[in-house]
């Protein structure tokens, strides 16, 4: 199936200034490891040094997150919509221990 | 880069900071790139749902929910976050940078905030002491995750 990634603005330094990137894929999981396949350099910003997705990093498939479908094992179909939203998260150090 | 904004900008941002206290209150920074510049053009303030422990907790789970809590930890809703990106975009404005309070903490981002960032964005942290909005400071990641660079503020009138 041929899928669309979009590619969010601060990670288009790493995919030749596309904003979106186009392959074929029979799951979430593929299309994302194909992409990363042809960009080397986004891996460390999806990925943990574990290999797994990072916690922030969310996937949705044409506006379903696919948390809620079967992850990265989740099908897809010819022309479907990938994003890469990552939760904006944050805060200071943990309480009672400040410096 | 350097990071432009407007003073009315920076006292959004910090009021809301003190108003918010001792929770972390959070925002979207809109603009445009222009050249080494990122200019500010709108600031959109968010919702923290770190006061929604349950729905924050599945959608970024913390390691203690006891000690980190919505004075030490934000989270912007991430289908609020795309609701405010496509808005932008009508307006051809691009989010360029987040910011956040640290209630009686150095305006320094700590390791969870490295954890949770990405590359090119500006990260603004505004210090709140005791109720009151004092430092901020501008922040950007290193290319190896490593940690943050420091970002120039320019401020206009
Ligand atoms: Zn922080």
């Amino acid at each position: 199936m041929e899928v669309k990634i979009i590619i969010p603005t601060p990670l288009r330094q790493y995919t030749e200034k596309r904003d979106a990137v186009q392959l074929r894929a029979a799951t979430v999981g593929e299309a994302l490891q194909g992409l990363t396949g042809l960009y080397g350099g986004l891996r460390k910003h999806l990925y943990n040094d574990e290999g797994k997705l990072r916690s922030f990093v969310n996937v949705y498939l044409n506006d379903e997150d696919i948390r809620y479908l079967q992850k990265d094992q989740t099908p897809v179909k010819e022309n479907d919509v990938i994003s890469i939203v990552p939760s904006i998260a944050g805060g200071a150090g943990r309480l009672c221990i400040c410096s | 880069m350097i990071l432009k904004l407007k003073n009315h900008h920076l006292e959004q941002m910090l009021a809301h900071a003190g108003r918010d206290y001792p929770s972390e209150c959070c925002g979207i920074l809109l603009g445009k790139t222009d050249g080494e510049s990122k200019i500010v053009h709108e600031i959109i303030e968010m919702r923290n749902l770190r006061h929604n422990p349950s729905k924050a907790q599945e959608l970024l789970p913390l390691d203690s929910t006891e000690k980190e809590t919505d004075r030490n930890r934000f989270l912007i809703d991430p289908e609020e976050q795309v609701r405010v990106e496509k808005s932008a975009r009508e307006r051809r404005l691009d989010v360029i940078g987040y910011y956040h309070s640290h209630p009686d903490h150095p305006a320094r981002p700590s390791g969870y905030d490295r954890d949770h960032a990405w590359p090119w964005y500006s990260y603004v942290i505004i210090q709140v002491f005791r109720g009151k909005a004092g430092e901020f400071t501008s922040w950007v990641l290193t290319e190896d995750r490593s940690g943050f660079d420091y970002e120039g503020i320019e401020l206009e009138v």
